[in-house]
């Protein structure tokens, strides 16, 4: 039992953390099976997510700068899509790609400008940043909420694919993006659509995150933006449920391999994964094989 | 009739749950023109996958020149679908790369042509030197290998020039007319020197007249170059006048052969792919 | 003969430059703002070029760069610290184990060829992925590279997460201008070569490449595996013009940076990628640099302008680059004193 109790703390960290991976990889993994683009800039919505709540707070209230942070998060990721991606529509991807990693550079240097380079203090959200002991651990009650909430939040996502026109018509743009535009889809509204919620789930999963971990500087959303990329590539970039399994298994295992006082190489064993998941099983743990065609 | 180049001994290939091409035997003999037909999505361009190692069959073997160069049996999850002959299951795995193939003397086009695109057509030629090099890297870095190099450059001209397309040498091979484009990479392939030439659907997309300098160009280039040649085919006037015998595949499966008269005439050829065949 | 006399004035030209650099040299203060873009700017030259190898000849999209670098700086530092001085730099691991120390040309070289051998090692599982898979695996694997150069278990030989410092280095700027264009040369050469042909065909189809007789995997490793040597190379003239390294240096920013720097110059132009070079450097190091103070006209404090400013329009400028002039300066046009007398066009396509 001391084992248990010893590792208990790593293993609530890890899921909590986890789930914070699976709400921004969730934005990966859509936009990627949609328009098979690498969206380099997530990991920056969610650093810029980070930093209106800072901003705001100071400012306004917090039962009012929460949803203020969701709506403007939603606005910059829709616009960053119409503004950086949306005319190199025809384009190579690799010039998409190049877009998008102008387009986290560019937050990133907006990010140290506005903030001048020092880590900002995230506000205590009240509630949810309030500390308790759960199994003798002491831990803050964002720790316990955040698996249930991204569970909520992923049955909804799902609910909204499967049983909306929009989700329809997202699921007809992944599987096919010229013939479902030869059928009447408005692509551009639904690749907006896909912008938005990715950004919305991002600005949910800065709140969580944050909370936990309360520094915000301009290049803290590059990390977990990778990770939240592999979680998504390891449970089969295009598939939601996998890309949420696979931020558990990957936010478990590096608080593990902290705990086991390797932190060096937390960050490592996660592209270590991503390497042998591309290698043997590139389609990942839910993915659809494609055949290239000659 | 000369003896056999090409030979594909029950070849199945199997994507998922899918037979595209389902145990496939022919025969191609030297000199000939043999023509491979058959509905869209019959399997044909499959076959030719399978025969210049894009894929690896999922059962099968091909050989060239007697000796075997692709070989497959089912194995891992295949062996549980594979819904192939059963008695026709091989023993050994022979899996080259295309580029393998290619050395052997197998050249080949492609259905949408693949040409380089930001290259000239001289360029384009150039290219196939490459793997006939002496030079190592080291050497061609330094730009030691002059001999060589001329060479190279020399050969490709003389190429041009025997195909007519010395005109154009310096233009970017995409901005060729279509003609030109599916002339060009003919040439190409014949720029690997090879001794049997793989062609997918070298007429498609030509108007009539085009089509007819093509069926003459084919015919002059197996006898200059001595070749043989295997093609895909839709247009049937070029399939039925230059074409030795012709193999009809439907289904994956093939379901006529002979020379062209006997084709032509066979009930289940008629039913299966003139009765469907679209005007192109 | 028209090739030769090309060939005869851009020797001329050579040596004029450094000439000119020669002489700047001895009547400018060292410590002039221009010998550190020149050096920077041929630094990076390097490692765009390198980049430019394999993005723009060979088209494999490949983000690991600065992880290349940093095995090239690490290599060069560890084998040229003088003896007498490791005890000082190894602090916390007892002077550590290396206690030679090798001419600073010779651990040049070998940074080279110890980022290549990474490249080799990497290679084999990464070049069989696809465009953005193999993008970010490469990244990917920089990202361990740099946390295994950090590891305090191998402290003894990389000094950990500490400064590598006290190393020799080169103070003019004719060294790095020399060094940097003959390996700039070198791969101009490479390009121009039968192998670079072959480069270039995989880049623009590699189905149609492999019926060509063209081994991809082959060929796709000797692009990654010299394009890293390299790298590594400019990654050790990095290290000796900052007299001291760490890992933590070479982040995927610092890749993203060349990138960038290739794509403004033009991705398949050499010539563009040494300009680009230049530019960024002169304007990021330079001329942009008095947005970054904040500055009074009379009592009027000129708005926006306080640190960080520069990296804010820098960025915009690049996404404006981004996204209206996809081709960069160069689009895959090689500049060359003919073309500029007009004499003969050489321009290839500028549309892709």
């Amino acid at each position: 039992m001391s084992w248990l109790s010893r590792n208990l703390p790593y293993l609530m960290a890890g899921i909590s953390v986890g789930g914070q991976y699976a709400l921004i990889a969730i934005g990966y993994t859509m936009v990627y099976g949609i328009l098979r683009l690498i969206n380099f800039a997530h990991g920056d919505i969610f650093m810029v997510a980070g930093l209106i709540m800072v901003y705001a707070s100071t400012v306004m209230p917090i039962y009012l700068s929460i949803p203020l942070v969701l709506i403007l998060t939603v606005v910059i990721g829709f616009t960053v899509e119409r503004v950086a991606y949306k005319p190199l529509r025809s384009a190579p991807r690799m010039s998409v790609m190049i877009s998008a990693i102008g387009v986290s550079y560019l937050l990133q240097n907006l990010a140290l400008y506005i903030t001048g380079g020092l880590a900002q203090q995230y506000p205590a959200i009240p509630w949810i940043s309030d500390t308790i002991t759960v199994f003798g651990v002491t831990t803050k009650r964002v720790t316990v909420i955040t698996p249930p909430l991204v569970i909520l939040l992923v049955v909804l996502l799902v609910l909204l694919i499967q049983k909306t026109k929009i989700g329809m018509a997202m699921r007809a743009a992944s599987k096919d993006f010229e013939t479902s535009q030869l059928m009447g889809i408005r692509i551009n509204s639904v690749i907006s659509m896909t912008f938005v919620i990715g950004s919305f789930l991002a600005a949910v999963g800065s709140l969580l995150f944050f909370s936990n971990y309360t520094g915000v500087t301009p290049t803290v959303g590059a990390m977990p933006g990778l990770k939240a990329f592999v979680a998504a590539v390891f449970g089969g970039i295009g598939s939601i449920p996998g890309a949420v399994i696979g931020a558990f298994i990957i936010g478990i295992s590096e608080n593990i391999i902290k705990g086991l006082g390797w932190t060096t190489f937390s960050d490592a064993f996660t592209f270590a994964l991503l390497i042998v998941v591309l290698i043997f099983k590139p389609t990942g743990l839910f993915g659809e094989a494609a055949a290239d065609k000659v | 009739m000369g003896e056999t180049v090409l030979k594909v001994e029950n070849v199945t290939m199997q994507f998922g749950g899918v037979v595209a091409v389902d145990n496939l035997n022919l025969e191609v003999n030297r000199g000939e023109i043999v023509s491979l037909i058959g509905p869209n999505g019959a399997g044909k361009t499959t076959a030719f996958n399978v025969i210049t190692g894009v894929y690896p069959p999922t059962n099968g073997c091909v050989s060239f020149n007697g000796k075997v160069i692709v070989e497959n049996f089912p194995k891992g999850k295949m062996k549980k679908i594979y819904m192939g002959d059963p008695v026709a299951v091989r023993s050994q795995t022979v899996q080259p790369t295309p580029d393998k193939i290619t050395r052997l003397g197998i050249a080949r086009t492609f259905q949408n042509i693949r040409l380089f695109k930001s290259q000239t057509v001289f360029e384009n030629i150039l290219i196939a030197e490459h793997m006939r090099r002496t030079s190592n890297l080291l050497t061609a870095t330094l730009h030691l290998n002059g001999e060589e190099e001329r060479r190279m450059r020399t050969e490709a001209d003389e190429l041009l020039h025997i195909l007519e397309l010395d005109d154009v040498r310096d233009e970017m091979a995409t901005s060729l007319p279509y003609g030109k484009q599916r002339r060009l990479e003919i040439a190409r392939a014949l720029a690997t020197k090879p001794s049997l030439l793989l062609l997918d659907e070298p007429a498609a997309g030509m108007n009539p007249q085009e089509t007819d300098e093509l069926t003459a160009f084919i015919g002059r280039i197996r006898d200059d170059f001595k070749l043989t040649i295997f093609m895909i085919e839709h247009h049937m006037d070029l399939v039925m006048e230059i074409s030795d015998r012709i193999y009809v595949l439907d289904f994956g499966r093939l379901i006529s052969q002979g020379t062209p008269d006997v084709v032509q005439n066979d009930p289940r050829v008629i039913s299966a792919y003139l009765g469907v065949q679209e005007d192109e | 003969m028209k090739k030769n006399t090309e060939i005869m004035i851009n020797v001329l030209l050579i040596a004029l430059l450094l000439a000119v650099l020669f002489i700047l040299e001895r009547t400018i203060p060292s410590t002039s703002m221009l010998f550190t873009v020149l050096k920077k700017g041929a630094i990076y030259a390097l490692v765009a070029v390198s980049m430019n190898l394999l993005n723009g000849f060979t088209g494999l999209f490949s983000l690991g760069q600065a992880g290349f670098m940093l095995v090239g700086a690490y290599t060069y530092g560890i084998l040229t610290i003088p003896v007498d001085q490791r005890p000082n730099v190894y602090m916390y691991f007892e002077g550590g184990i290396v206690q030679f120390a090798l001419h600073p040309v010779i651990a040049i070289l070998l940074a080279g060829v110890a980022a290549g051998i990474f490249a080799y090692l990497i290679g084999l599982p990464v070049l069989r992925l696809k465009s953005d898979y193999l993008a970010i695996a490469t990244l990917g694997f920089a990202e361990i590279i740099r946390a295994f150069f950090q590891w305090d278990k191998l402290g003894p030989l990389t000094n950990g997460s500490n400064l590598l410092r006290s190393y020799p280095s080169y103070k003019s700027v004719l060294f790095y201008f020399i060094f940097s264009g003959i390996c700039i040369a070198l791969i101009v050469m490479l390009i121009n070569s039968t192998y670079g042909r072959a480069f270039k065909a995989i880049r623009d189809d590699e189905v149609a490449a492999e019926a060509m007789g063209i081994n991809l995997a082959h060929h796709k490793r000797i692009a990654f595996v010299v394009s890293s040597y390299f790298a590594g190379v400019s990654g050790a003239l990095l290290a000796m013009y900052q007299t001291s390294i760490q890992a933590s240096m070479f982040k995927s920013a610092m890749t993203y940076e060349i990138l960038l720097i290739v794509v403004i110059g033009g991705i398949g132009s050499v010539t563009g990628s040494c300009i680009s070079s230049f530019l960024f450097i002169i304007l990021s190091e330079w001329v942009l640099r008095f947005l970054d103070n904040t500055t009074y006209i009379g009592s009027f404090q000129v708005p926006l302008l306080r640190s960080g400013f520069r990296k804010v329009v820098f960025s915009v400028i690049i996404m404006v680059i981004v996204l209206f002039f996809r081709q960069g300066i160069m689009g895959t046009r090689e500049f060359s004193v003919s073309a500029l007398l007009g004499k003969k066009k050489k321009a290839k396509g500028g549309e892709q």
